[in-house]
Order: C-alpha cells, then structure tokens, then sequence
C-alpha cells in the first residue's frame, strides 16, 4: 500500500490524552511509532527513544486508528460518485485509517480477483481498505461465491449489503460456510417484499408527504430469524449492518444473551436524526433503511451507552448530484457520512448525551476490529500497526460538505456546526491527514 | 448550536406558487376564494393576456386539465399542454431539465400534475416561475381542496364547526390530504371513515382534532357533508378486504345518507365509480354536489392563476 515506503521513519506523540480501551487505558501518555508498529506507549516523556519527528498532542485525545466497517467507495464501476482514492481521502479526513468497503458495485465484487484489485496501490488508497466481498453471485440471492477463495483474497467478510439475503435456505448455507472460515457474515436487515415502492420510515412524516413508509418490522424480523439461524451453527458469526429500529436491538439483545456470535453496528445519522428530519422532500435525508422515530433514535442512544452496539459505522453512500436533485421517489438512498462522524459522536452522544469519551472511542475502533478480526487494528498495544487517530474534542468546527474529499456531497449536514474534530489521522505510521 | 439548514423548503419555492394547502394560512385560502367568487369563465376577463399557461401532466386527467385549460383562457391567457407520453420525458429526460425547457420557450406560470409526491416543490425551488400543484401522488391536491370549500361554502355559512365525513380510501388520496389540511385550519369537526387499509391510525396525526371511524354509519350521522372517495380495483386487490366486503360496509347508499343532516351535501372529486363506493341514486340525488365541485372548478382555478401572476384584483 502507498504507506509502506514511510516504514523506516519514527514518530514521538508527545503530551496527549491517550484513550485505547482494548487496554482500558485513558491517561497522558507519549506514544512512539517506529517501523509501522507501536513501539512504546508510555508516561509523559519516559521514552528515551529518538524520534525522526514530534507530533505535539497536548490538548488534544490519541486514539487508536479508526475502523468504519461499512462504506461505500463505488469501484468498480462508478468512480463518477466515488473511487477507492477520493474515499479514502475523505476517510482520512475523518479520522478512519481502516474502511471496510461493500461490494454492490459494478459488477459486484463476488471473485478473488476484484477483491485483490480493490487492494492494488494503483487504486491511490491513503488508508487501509479491507474488501468484503458479495455472498452470492452478483448478489443475485441465489448460488453462493468461494468463501475460501475471497477470504484468502483478502476478504474480511461476506455481505449482499443493500440486496439482503432472504430466501432462509441460502442464508443458512451462507452462514454454514463462512463459520467454517470464522468469516462474519454482514446482512442489510430488510425484508424487501414489505418496502417496495417505499422511501422513507412509515410515520407521521410519510403520511403527511403521501410517501410509502417503511415498517420497522421488515428490519427487525429479518434481524430476528438471521439470529435463529446463526445459532444452529457453531462458530457462525453474524454482523447487522446499520441497525436502526429499536424491535432489532431487541432480537440482537436475545441473541447476545443466548450465547449467538451477533454484533451490529448504526450509523451516526440515525442517532442524530429522526423520520421528521425529512421536511419536505429532502433527498438528503433519504438512506436505507431510512431515518426512523425517535423512539427508536432514543433506543439506539440507550444500546450505544450500554455496549449492546458494537461499532458505528458510516454506510458512506456518495451519489452524483443528478442522483438527488430528483423526485424524492426516484433519488437514490444514501448519504455521505466519513467526514462527520467524529463530529457528530462527540456532539450527539457525548455532548448532548453524556456518553464518555472512551465509550465513543470504543465504537470506533476495538468495538469494530473485533467484529472483522482486524489483528493489530483498533488497538494502540506494542506491536500493533501504528494507526493513530488524533482529536481534539472540545473542536467547534462547521462541516461544508461542498469543501469534502469525497466526489459527492449528499449529506444532510451540510451547514451544521459539530463538536469534536480531527487533527491528525495516521496510518502505518505515516500522517495521511492533518487539519488545516 | 445545531443549525438544520433547511435546503429546500417551501420557503424557496417561486413567488406565487400553490404548491399544497398544508403551508397556507386561513387568511390566504380566504383571500382565493374571495377571489374565485369574482370570476366568471362565462364573461372573460383579459387579466393574463399575452401570459403563457404551461399544462404540465405526467398522469392522466379529465377534470382538472380542462378546467385549468378554461380558466387560464377565460382570463386571456395562452395555454400549452405536454403530457409525458409524446414529449421528451419518454426519452428520459428529467423533470428539472423538461421545466427548464418549458421555462425557455416562454412559460410564465407552470401547472403541473405528477405521480411523485412532492415534484411540484422540486420545479418550484428551481424555476423563477410560479408553480402550481395539480396533484402529486399521493401528496396534496390543493386546487381540489379549494373548488371543495368553494362549493362548500355555497351551501353552508362557514366551515367552522362543520360536521364533515371523509369516507372510502384516504392513505392513497391526495384529495383527502389537501382536504383535511383546509377544512382544519376553519375549525371544522372532521371524521374520516374507511377500513384500516385505506386508513392507518397514522391519519390522525395530519392535522389536529381528527377523529377515525371503522364504521360509515357512524361517521355520516349528523354530518353536514359527506366527501366520498374514489376506491380502485386494484389497491383493494392488494389488500385481505374484498370488494364486496368494502361495498357492504362503506358504500355510500341512501339509507346512510339519511343518517346525516336533512340538508347534507354529498361531494366526490371524481372520477366516481358508481356501484362501488357510491350508488347511483346518491350520486344523482339532489344532495349530491358532484358536477357542481367540477362546475366550480373553473373559477377556483381562474382565481388561482392570476393570484400566481400577481393580477388578482
């Protein structure tokens, strides 16, 4: 990867907070990358080690590199909305030195080779990029892909992210082959004989504009019967992708407690907006699944605060303008969300919320290495790769999603003022982003 | 701290716009049909001479397309119709780029009827000419809504405190949307009646003070008027209710009617589908204002046209 000529510099962090809570750690500490890996996390100047150079982190959080475990970077096939380089660049701008990409690209990423060329330097990655790649052919639902094959590719896991897997047969034999592999299994949670012709949460909201609503229940039964499934298999391992409802906390709450391998991840605009948020028409507020009630906003903040959520994730969704600027019915579900999700944990959860800063730490980076087995990721321990996020919390800063790294700006929080920004975002040692 | 920026709201839509009655105040509605009651298609007024009347229609209509025709003509004005079978929309053109080209050719006012909720507010925020709403999808039907209390008004002294009945299918209808939105903000009691299909619990929470009733006879009794909607074939099918089932249970027959007040009007905004949700002797009865609401669309939508043009008088 493009990082990897830097591997002979070393670099001191010098006088920050450190947090990394795959060691329980939250204290001042110096931090000394050499070689691509942690050399030394210590006390505040106890490392006697000459550094190439100093990076001064007073006033400011150390962090273990970030992990989103759910973007979108459209290559192959749609680099006028996003390719593996300009995604990554907006990755690094908010902090993430890992993304996990979805393979419902063009054509779908379903063979060893794609998921070896996603990887290749000359796709310009400025951060790590793990593929998971597609469960079936062309995510057709119907025959499954080499599990095998992709996994040694460099596969992370299998997923027909945004084409769920609902014929209960394919989705039993899905999981059956990958807990042979220890590969988690991602499923988008949608029963979608229950949403056609929807595009928003069914509510008040969609009563009003007279669109076809969503029922939660087409997430959380199809949450519920994965669950049922994983459970006959030993070592099967399922992943819910953007959970939003409060009924699928509840199914994922059972499984947890009935010994299943589930974890789940939500993204940061569902705990910061609502179905109401959606005004009139804006297509920016148009995802799936789609902003939901504040019941279920109000659910999400509770399993966040208590450990049931194992990581936030972005599903960094970047469409062309021409995508959007359309009817409601006929834009595109999907907004961008790397370069906000920082912002938006601290300002929302943390902030507004009073959940601690180590908690939020968490859900970004040993929360989601666990959940794809990232050895050496999510951690700041000896030895592990010298990814380092480092932000400045209490950072008042306004997103302008026309400034963006991304190729597309379909965000709904254009214009917002959010606490917490990035400073430094670090991968194998190497500064790949630092703020202005 | 948190600033929602709202970026396209009805707030940016092109002056003189009629895009729903949800963001209208009592007063505006007032005005308008004040307005229509001055409006006589039978003696032209040449107030939009010269003015070029775009009839934009991506869904078929009887009703509201001529009327929109005689109206903008009864005023002097010229009008253009492009459907979207026969015009570039087949070839895939986009909504945003069709306005822009009508607006080039020389549109002064847009009417534009859409099966997506909320196109007319998308050409609104992009054009600098007036749009107004036709119907879109199952969104608002704001000219209906205003012919509706137009006609409404002819019979009764106000709308505050009218018993009003919507029955038949109201999630799928833009005309009850509209209607609901109006009739409230005059303080008029409204009960809305169809099976759960047809209308969620969610209904209630359009406007205040609604109330929902399973059971037509209920919701008639006592009532002013009745507004009966259309129920196509084909959503019934869609759904556990059988045809003959909603028939039984909600067709409008006279032994209902008789269950509302003596003088109570019965109102459809079309297409009725007689021997379905309503029998022909109720559509044809002297109570029955179903041709009159047509007949007044034509002044209604007069008014509505030079108020979007800034030539109400």
């Amino acid at each position: 990867m493009a990082h990897d000529k830097s591997k002979s510099a070393s670099l001191l962090i010098k006088g920050g907070r450190v947090i990394d809570p795959s060691a329980r750690l939250d204290a001042l500490m110096d931090v000394f990358l050499r070689d691509g890996r942690v050399a030394e996390v210590a006390a505040p100047n106890k490392i006697r080690s000459a550094a190439d150079k100093t990076f001064d982190a007073r006033g400011l959080i150390v962090a273990p590199g970030f992990i989103d475990l759910h973007v979108h970077l459209r290559e192959p096939g749609q680099s006028y909305k996003e390719s593996v380089a300009t995604g990554t660049a907006a990755a690094a701008a908010g902090g993430f030195t890992s993304v996990c990409c979805m393979p419902n690209t063009s054509p779908v990423v379903d063979s060893p080779e794609w998921v070896a060329w996603i990887q290749q330097p000359e796709r310009g990655a400025v951060v790590n990029v793990f593929p998971i790649a597609a469960a079936t052919h062309a995510s057709k639902g119907a025959v499954l892909t080499d599990f095998g094959a992709l996994q040694r590719a460099g596969a992370v896991a299998v997923s027909d992210d945004g084409r769920p897997i609902l014929n209960d047969i394919i989705m039993r034999d899905t999981l059956r082959a990958a807990s042979g592999l220890n590969l988690p299994v991602i499923q988008h949670a949608e029963d979608t004989r229950m949403t056609e012709n929807c595009s928003m949460n069914e509510g008040p909201t969609s009563f009003r504009l007279g669109l076809r609503g969503m029922k939660t229940a087409a997430e959380a039964s199809v949450v519920e019967r994965d669950i049922q499934l994983a459970q006959q298999f030993t070592g099967a391992r399922l992943h819910v992708a953007h959970l939003s409802t409060a009924d699928a906390l509840k199914a994922v709450r059972r499984g947890k407690r009935g010994k299943a391998r589930v974890s789940c991840e939500v993204t940061p605009h569902h705990f910061s907006l609502t179905d109401a948020d959606v005004g009139d028409y804006n297509t920016n507020f148009k995802m799936n699944p789609p902003l939901r009630s504040s019941a279920d906003r109000e659910a999400i903040l509770v399993a966040l605060a208590d450990g049931t959520i194992d990581a936030i994730a972005t599903d960094h969704a970047p469409h062309a303008t021409h995508e959007k600027i359309v009817e409601f019915e006929r834009a595109l579900f999907g907004i961008t969300g790397l370069e906000t999700a920082l912002g938006l944990a601290i300002t929302r959860l943390h902030r507004d919320h009073k959940i601690p800063l180590a908690r939020i730490v968490e859900l970004f980076t040993a929360g989601p290495a666990r959940v794809v087995d990232l050895r050496g990721k999510g951690t700041l321990a000896r030895g592990s790769h010298a990814d380092v996020t480092i932000f400045d919390p209490r950072k008042r800063w306004n997103f302008e999603a026309a400034k963006s790294r991304s190729k597309s700006h379909n965000s709904p929080f254009d214009g917002w003022q959010l606490t917490g920004k990035v400073v430094a975002t670090i991968v194998s040692g190497k500064i790949v982003y630092r703020a202005d | 701290m948190f600033g929602l920026k709202p970026l396209r709201s009805m707030n940016n839509a092109a002056r003189g716009s009629l895009l729903g009655i949800e963001q209208l105040d009592a007063k505006q509605i007032l005005s308008l049909l004040t307005l229509a009651r001055r409006m006589n298609p039978l003696k032209p007024r040449p107030l939009l001479r010269g003015k070029r009347v775009l009839l934009l229609f991506y869904e078929a209509s009887t009703r509201t397309r001529s009327s929109f025709e005689i109206a903008a003509k009864s005023l002097g004005a010229m009008t253009t119709l492009v459907l979207s079978s026969g015009s570039s929309i087949e070839k895939g053109e986009s909504l945003l780029d069709t306005g822009y080209t009508l607006r080039a050719v020389g549109a002064d006012v847009m009417v534009i009827r859409h099966p997506n909720a909320g196109a007319p507010l998308l050409m609104a925020t992009h054009l600098d000419i007036p749009v107004i709403n036709a119907g879109d999808g199952m969104h608002e039907h704001p000219t209906q809504a205003l012919l509706d209390a137009y006609t409404i008004l002819r019979h009764k002294k106000t709308l505050k405190g009218l018993q009003m009945a919507i029955v038949g299918d109201i999630f799928h209808s833009r005309v009850a949307r509209s209607a609901i939105h109006l009739l409230s903000k005059f303080g008029a009691h409204i009960t809305l009646c169809g099976p759960p299909e047809f209308l969620p619990e969610v209904a209630a929470s359009l406007a205040p003070d609604l109330h929902i009733s399973r059971t037509v006879e209920d919701a008639v009794r006592g009532a002013d008027a009745i507004m009966v909607l259309r129920v196509q074939r084909e959503r019934l099918a869609g759904t556990k209710l059988r045809l003959q089932d909603y028939i039984s249970r909600y067709q409008m027959t006279l032994a209902r009617l008789k269950l509302a007040k003596r003088d109570a009007i019965v109102m459809h905004p079309g297409p009725i589908i007689r021997g379905l949700e309503i029998t022909w002797e109720v559509a044809d009865c002297p109570q029955s204002v179903i041709v009159e609401e047509v007949h007044n669309g034509v002044p209604v939508r007069m008014a509505i046209l030079a108020k979007a043009l800034g030539k109400a008088t």
